[in-house]
């Protein structure tokens, strides 16, 4: 029992010593409170972009020139790119999964009723969880219409042209019918704001040991690696809980974001979460040699996870090779759970396939902190 | 049995940090109930010794075993058994007394832990301070609480990092006053220090330099070790006679103490000859017994010259 790898009752010391320096450590404990509610409230107000090439669908099944025409204006103006023709239902799916972010339905009599100066309405559909990424897209819209006069009523069409565009968009926004951009950065908050404490918080737990001297005598003991690692992650797995509650609380009832999904998806998601912003935080503190290494490195890792992973700038809107690390980063997949959701109602099938990519991140990541850890002060 | 007599014996530690060897080829043995001082300049070496030996830092060559347990394979066992008090204080400040020592009871495992903490906090007389965070303790009481941690599981061997390094007279003396207690109890106690007073109070020394144990066995075998012979000078003017003492080849040795001069070589008769020779006016030489101080420093000398290093 003794020479085992792992006894709870010395791992229990390590957590019972943690939650006594908490306690006494008035700073951390005012950071792990102030810095969610600070941060929630300053991003509550819109970051503003514009991105263009953002995944789009067409459900139509009108074979005229026009519609043909219509499209092409809608790749032309550099904001859609179209993914390809779809059903109605196919569309309403790769909304929900987050395939698409716009769908472009032009009626199936769209040709005929322009000629007849019917100015048709076309329905376009907009992913409204990240208003951002849509604002600039929609904008372009009314230009798009305009210059199609200008552009195929020519000739023999030209009697039509001077009057009002031949047709309008009708724009619908899913899942944020308002555009509210609050929508988007507080969800986005989350994942964020764990980020970054869970991370900073496990590195220093375990550097301030090496830099205070007090690792050797952890280390001259019968604890294991593995128990004084675990014993100084549980409380911040614990402070992880509250301040995921604390933020969740703000974006419910401050900014009231709704709640459409299901709450043990979106706790089951975060733990899951949290673990792959632990594992960062042992690796950074088994490699970090003080405080102030394990600071820089923690923010080293903040830094992509702040600008790739879609909460500042729209992923959609990003180059190939920033979409490629941003895939790699936990915080990405997670951003889109928590929108799918608090926003869609989005359950395990839609979530999925965001959901592995964390926990294989964690797992490629434990088995490097792991290898990291020193056992011996060499 | 050989393995039980010996508290810790080991051959031929070697550790080398980058290119720097320093711990090189050290070889010691302790016996039970034994205190063993282990003495040697700052950087010599001693504390990556003492966490060779309890298997904190894994040597590049040696072997040895440590309350019989292979210092490389069963540092796990050694750990649980050994109590390491290590150079800088190394608990936790923002704990208070109990409860540091309420972990590594924990940690232990101890069987009637808050018995043995409030007996280790008696004994020790903390009982005043025993509420007090550890930061805001003075260095001697740091040093008891310590000391008091890591006798709290009642290890058969105490390994001792410079443990009275900032410490005053007082609180040195009840210090070593302890540590006999513990030795007569059949506790062994390896203790690394620079002060010569305590080395007098050892039973066995070992000195080292440059990672390099140069004698090892009782004071008086150290001394003798080495055959040196030392002359006292004393009166006036002892710094201009240092310096021709110095330039002198058949003085070895010559070192200020306090208000006089030690002079030392193997050679009695030579060294006789040079000192009175140098002699001033006011100026009066005695034969005087070589001291361990006096071994020390020709020993760190003597191997810094053929080593070719530099302090
Ligand atoms: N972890 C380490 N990495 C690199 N060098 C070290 C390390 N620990 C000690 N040293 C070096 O080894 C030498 C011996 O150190 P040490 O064993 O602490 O000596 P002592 O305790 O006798 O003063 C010193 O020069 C020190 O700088
Ligand atoms: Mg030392």
């Amino acid at each position: 029992m003794n020479g085992a790898l792992f006894s709870f009752r010395r791992f229990w010391a390590v957590v019972v010593k943690e939650f006594m320096q908490l306690r006494r450590d008035r700073m951390t404990f005012a950071m792990i409170v102030a810095i969610p509610l600070v941060q929630t409230m300053l991003f509550g107000y819109a970051i503003n972009n514009d991105p263009k090439h953002l995944p789009t669908a067409v459900v139509c099944s009108d074979g005229s020139p026009l519609a043909r025409s219509l499209e092409a204006s809608l790749i032309n103006s550099g904001y859609f790119d179209v993914a390809g023709r779809m059903s109605e239902a196919e569309a309403a799916r790769a909304f929900k999964e987050g395939r698409i972010l716009f769908s472009v339905s032009i009626p199936s009599d769209f040709g005929r009723r322009v000629l007849r100066g019917e100015r048709p309405e076309v329905l376009v559909e907009a992913d409204g969880t990240d208003p951002t990424a849509a604002s600039g897209a929609l904008a372009a819209l009314a230009g798009i219409a305009a210059r199609a006069q200008a552009r195929d009523f020519q000739g023999p069409l030209a009697h039509l042209a001077p009057r009002p565009a031949p047709y309008s968009f009708a724009v619908h926004r899913r899942y944020n019918p308002e555009g509210l951009t609050r929508y988007n950065i507080v969800p986005g908050l989350m994942g964020l704001i764990l980020t970054l404490m869970t991370v900073m918080m496990t590195a220093l737990a375990v550097t301030r040991e090496r830099e205070r001297g007090t690792m050797e005598n952890l280390l001259a003991s019968p604890l294991t690696p593995l128990e004084i690692m675990a014993g100084k992650i549980l409380p911040y797995v614990a402070i992880g809980h509250i301040q995921m509650g604390i933020v969740l609380a703000a974006a419910l009832f401050l900014f009231r974001i709704p709640f459409a999904g299901d709450p043990l998806v979106f706790y089951a998601s975060s733990a899951v979460f949290m673990a792959a912003n632990l594992t960062v935080g042992v690796t950074v503190s088994s490699i970090a040699r003080n405080q102030l290494q394990a600071l820089q490195m923690t923010i080293f890792y903040f830094l992509p996870n702040l600008m790739l992973s879609g909460f500042m700038f729209p992923f959609a809107g990003m180059p190939d090779w920033a979409q490629a690390i941003g895939c790699v980063l936990p915080l990405t997949h997670f951003n889109r759970i928590v929108r799918g959701v608090l926003l869609k109602g989005s359950g395990w099938p839609e979530l999925w396939p965001e959901l592995w990519p964390i926990a294989l991140f964690a797992g490629i990541v434990l088995v490097l902190a792991v290898a990291s850890f020193r056992r011996t002060l060499d | 049995m050989d393995a039980c007599a010996h508290v810790i014996d080991v051959h031929g530690l070697t550790k080398r940090f980058g290119r720097r060897t320093v711990v090189d080829g050290v070889s010691l043995a302790v016996r039970r109930g034994e205190i063993y001082g282990f003495l040697g300049p700052n950087g010599s070496g001693k504390t990556t010794s003492i966490r060779l030996m309890c298997g904190l830092l894994t040597p590049d060559s040696g072997r040895g075993t440590c309350l019989g347990f292979d210092i490389m394979k069963e540092s796990a066992e050694i750990k649980r058994r050994v109590g390491y008090m290590t150079q800088k204080f190394s608990f936790w400040e923002d704990l208070t007394v109990r409860e540091n020592l309420d972990f590594t009871a924990r940690v232990f495992g101890l069987p009637r832990r808050r018995q043995a903490v409030e007996e280790a906090i008696e004994g020790l007389g903390l009982q005043t301070r025993a509420g007090q965070l550890a930061g805001s303790l003075s260095g001697g009481w740091k040093q008891r609480l310590a000391l008091a941690a890591c006798m709290l599981h009642k290890p058969e061997l105490l390994l001792l990092d410079e443990p009275t390094a900032g410490v005053d007279p007082a609180a040195r003396r009840d210090f070593w006053e302890e540590l006999h207690r513990l030795a007569a109890k059949g506790i062994s106690v390896l203790v690394s220090t620079h002060y010569m007073d305590e080395a007098e109070r050892c039973h066995k020394l070992a000195y080292i330099a440059y990672g390099k144990l140069l004698a090892s066995g009782t004071a008086r075998e150290i001394v003798e070790g080495q055959g040196l012979a030392t002359m006292a000078v004393q009166g006036s003017g002892l710094q201009e006679l240092h310096a021709r003492l110095l330039r002198d080849a058949r003085v070895e040795q010559a070192v200020m103490f306090g208000s006089s001069l030690h002079a030392s070589a193997r050679d009695a008769k030579a060294l006789g000859e040079a000192v009175r020779g140098a002699l001033s006016s006011g100026q009066t030489c005695t034969p005087a017994q070589t001291g361990l101080e006096d071994v020390f420093i020709f020993m760190m000398n003597a191997s810094r010259d053929s080593f070719g290093v530099r302090p």
